[in-house]
């Protein structure tokens, strides 16, 4: 088992022939992802051939559903696109949107979310990011650009704010593996939270322990805190970055920002241990707590 | 991006918020000539990007062009929260009759906006926050639906604007809406929102933040707020060199790829430090995904040219980036950089094509260099540099 995306998962991704598109297409093939096309309005009806495979070229998401029975979406649109791309994709009722694009303007992200929750949101479309490496269920599926070569599948559950931190912390449980990693992003406003993965995790039978990492900014790994004393049974390890960073400075990701009390590591490390969630200093002590918790399960 | 005083007010006067914009000065001469040109009783304020200025003795009134003159002087070159100020603002006093306070912003953790609004407001708006919350309204606001007049008449209803303002505040808060979303804010406040002589509503003095992601994808305009003199050199360069980099106050510099990553070494290098002396990490610096040796060349040149560096850690995870092409990055850079090169690396590199990265590395032998294969072991031994 897994959350959000499976090998039965049909993926489409938008901005396919663009530089990034078309490189991480490539790459998620070669994670054995099921993609089944592509969309550019200018280039429907082409083909673009990328790990061997062809793969044809819609006008719309629309078209491309009808066509492929796709239910995941991968978007790598330029953040001045990507609000239109977003809600093409509500509107043609898309199961799961990973909104992999940075620098998308905070306020489109608002009009999508508001989108998301009004009744407009026919099919019940899941976004996760922006401005995030997406979701891996290893040895199944890829949607996203996290390496497909760092872990294998395995009883883990993860769920991070940032990339490389994902990337990180694979490496060093990948002796474990993971069911699935996802990463929900670094931007002040997001599709999919802490608290979704949690609960998805929470469900998944073959998830017997989840890494969660923050970082600085909002108060996301507080309201996770809340949510896991009430709803989590399963044991969670947690790691928060940006304990060292200097009020009002925003670090590398938009949402990377304490304001005044609010946000910064000390209250979100409190909060998660003040619910029992094992907090490592750095990456590698975090590793270290989730190690001892699979050898004891 | 935080606005100035100024900058808040002419996005203001651009989409309609009744406001007076003054004269902004950088002398104490020029000072006094605007409040000449102005004529009457004006204020002299202080534009920094923070709060409490007129606590710290930065707003003052100025009955004469002489007083202009005197309290400019004083007001120029003060610090206020650690900024220095180098401008003021020269208005004419009208003083309010009431004071109200009002703003919209991003309530990221709701994922809406949030307009706040009160008519006890004025520069005392945390106390009455504290002391009767009840007074301060708080209205969620749909970004799907935004504010139209119907709404911006509810928000004042609820804010219980008085009967003489009221329909001035309906346009005034229609207007704010305009600058929040056509100018992308993140924050556009209005505090103190005064009732002038002969219920004129104006907005006193002014507070907006503007997203950066939207100022880079459709407002170039707003390149003109920021004022380049005034950033920290070394981040003004690196910004000018596309790199993503936050000046901080120690001696290891840090190079990293991804914002998580670079973010956790900082806290790293912080806990290894206290075992040397003290020393801390000397920046932010993410160079991405693409670690060429350009990139690297210019990372490194930024963080070399920062005084208070003692060593560098370079910590890179290979995730679609190869290691080794991050060690030919390091190679070339350390080729571009030649001689100016003079403190030591600490260079750690896992992941993808991690044995090529490191055999590369191992092969140039360069002095400066040490390989040390995890993050924690290479923190404490950048941290080891730091304090030789």
């Amino acid at each position: 088992m897994s959350i959000y995306l499976n090998k039965d998962s049909k993926i489409i991704v938008q901005g396919i022939t663009g530089g990034m598109g078309s490189k991480h297409t490539d790459l998620m093939l070669q994670a054995g992802s099921n993609i089944v096309g592509g969309v550019n309005a200018r280039k429907a009806g082409t083909t673009v051939e990328l790990n061997g495979e062809k793969l044809p070229v819609f006008g719309s998401v629309k078209e491309a559903m009808a066509e492929t029975g796709a239910d995941v979406s991968v978007l790598f649109v330029p953040p001045a696109f990507t609000k239109a791309a977003c809600i093409e994709a509500i509107d043609a009722g898309i199961g799961l949107m990973v909104v992999i694009t940075e620098g998308v303007p905070v306020q489109d992200t608002a009009e999508v979310w508001s989108y998301l929750q009004s009744e407009a949101n026919h099919g019940g479309t899941r976004m996760i990011g922006p401005n995030c490496p997406g979701i891996i269920t290893p040895e199944e599926s890829l949607a996203g650009i996290t390496p497909h070569t760092i872990a294998g599948k395995g009883p883990i559950g993860l769920v991070s704010k940032s990339g490389t931190l994902t990337y990180q912390m694979m490496f060093e449980l990948k002796d474990f593996g993971f069911t699935t990693a996802i990463g929900i992003g670094g931007d002040p406003i997001i599709g999919t939270t802490h608290i979704d993965a949690l609960a998805a995790f929470e469900a998944d039978p073959e998830t017997k322990a989840i890494v969660m990492i923050g970082e600085i900014g909002g108060d996301a790994e507080e309201r996770a805190a809340a949510f896991i004393k009430d709803n989590v049974t399963k044991p969670v390890v947690g790691y928060v970055a940006g304990f060292t960073a200097p009020e009002g400075k925003t670090m590398g990701h938009a949402g990377a920002i304490v304001s005044g009390s609010s946000g910064t590591a000390q209250a979100k490390k409190e909060a998660l241990e003040a619910v029992g969630v094992k907090v490592g200093k750095t990456p590698s002590e975090t590793a270290a707590l989730m190690r001892e918790i699979m050898q004891n399960l | 991006m935080d606005l100035m005083e100024y900058q808040a007010k002419e996005l203001f006067a651009k989409h309609g918020v009744t406001t007076t914009l003054g004269v902004v000065v950088e002398t104490a001469e020029a000072a006094k000539a605007a409040a000449e040109e102005l004529g009457g009783v004006t204020v002299v304020k202080a534009q920094v990007k923070a709060g409490g200025r007129g606590k710290a003795g930065g707003v003052e009134l100025a009955k004469t062009p002489d007083e202009a003159f005197g309290y400019a002087s004083n007001i120029l070159g003060m610090e206020i929260k650690g900024l220095t100020v180098n401008r003021v603002l020269v208005t004419p006093a009208t003083p309010p009759e009431e004071e109200y306070y009002f703003s919209f912003l991003l309530d990221r953790a709701n994922r809406q906006y949030l307009c706040i609004a009160s008519v006890e407001g004025g520069v005392e708006i945390e106390e009455v926050a504290k002391t009767n919350p009840e007074a301060v309204r708080q209205i969620a606001i749909d970004p799907g639906t935004g504010v139209d007049e119907a709404k911006a008449r509810a928000i004042a209803t609820e804010a219980k604007f008085p009967e003489p303002v009221f329909e001035q505040a309906v346009a005034m808060i229609q207007s704010l809406y305009q600058v929040f979303v056509e100018e992308d804010a993140t924050l556009v406040e209005v505090n103190p929102l005064a009732r002038l002589a002969g219920d004129k509503l104006e907005a006193l003095d002014g507070k907006v933040s503007l997203d950066e992601n939207a100022s880079e994808v459709r407002h170039p305009h707003h390149e003109e707020f920021e004022i380049r003199e005034e950033a920290d050199p070394l981040e003004a360069k690196a910004k000018d060199l596309g790199l993503n980099y936050v000046k901080l106050d120690g001696e290891v510099g840090i190079i990293g790829n991804g914002a998580g990553l670079v973010m956790s070494t900082l806290d790293v290098v912080a806990y290894a430090g206290e075992a040397h002396g003290g020393v801390k990490p000397a920046n932010f610096l993410d160079i991405g995904g693409g670690a060429n040796a350009q990139v690297m060349a210019n990372g490194l040149d930024v963080i070399l040219n920062d005084p208070q560096v003692k060593s560098v850690f370079v910590n890179v995870f290979g995730g679609i980036t190869a290691c080794d092409e991050v060690a030919n990055g390091i190679k070339g850079a350390l080729e571009i950089l030649g001689d100016a090169a003079t403190k030591p690396l600490v260079v750690r590199l896992d992941g993808n094509n991690v044995d090529a990265g490191r055999a590369i590395l191992d092969e140039l032998n360069h002095p400066l260099v040490t390989q040390v294969a995890t993050m924690d072991g290479a923190a404490d031994k950048a941290a080891e540099l730091a304090n030789a």
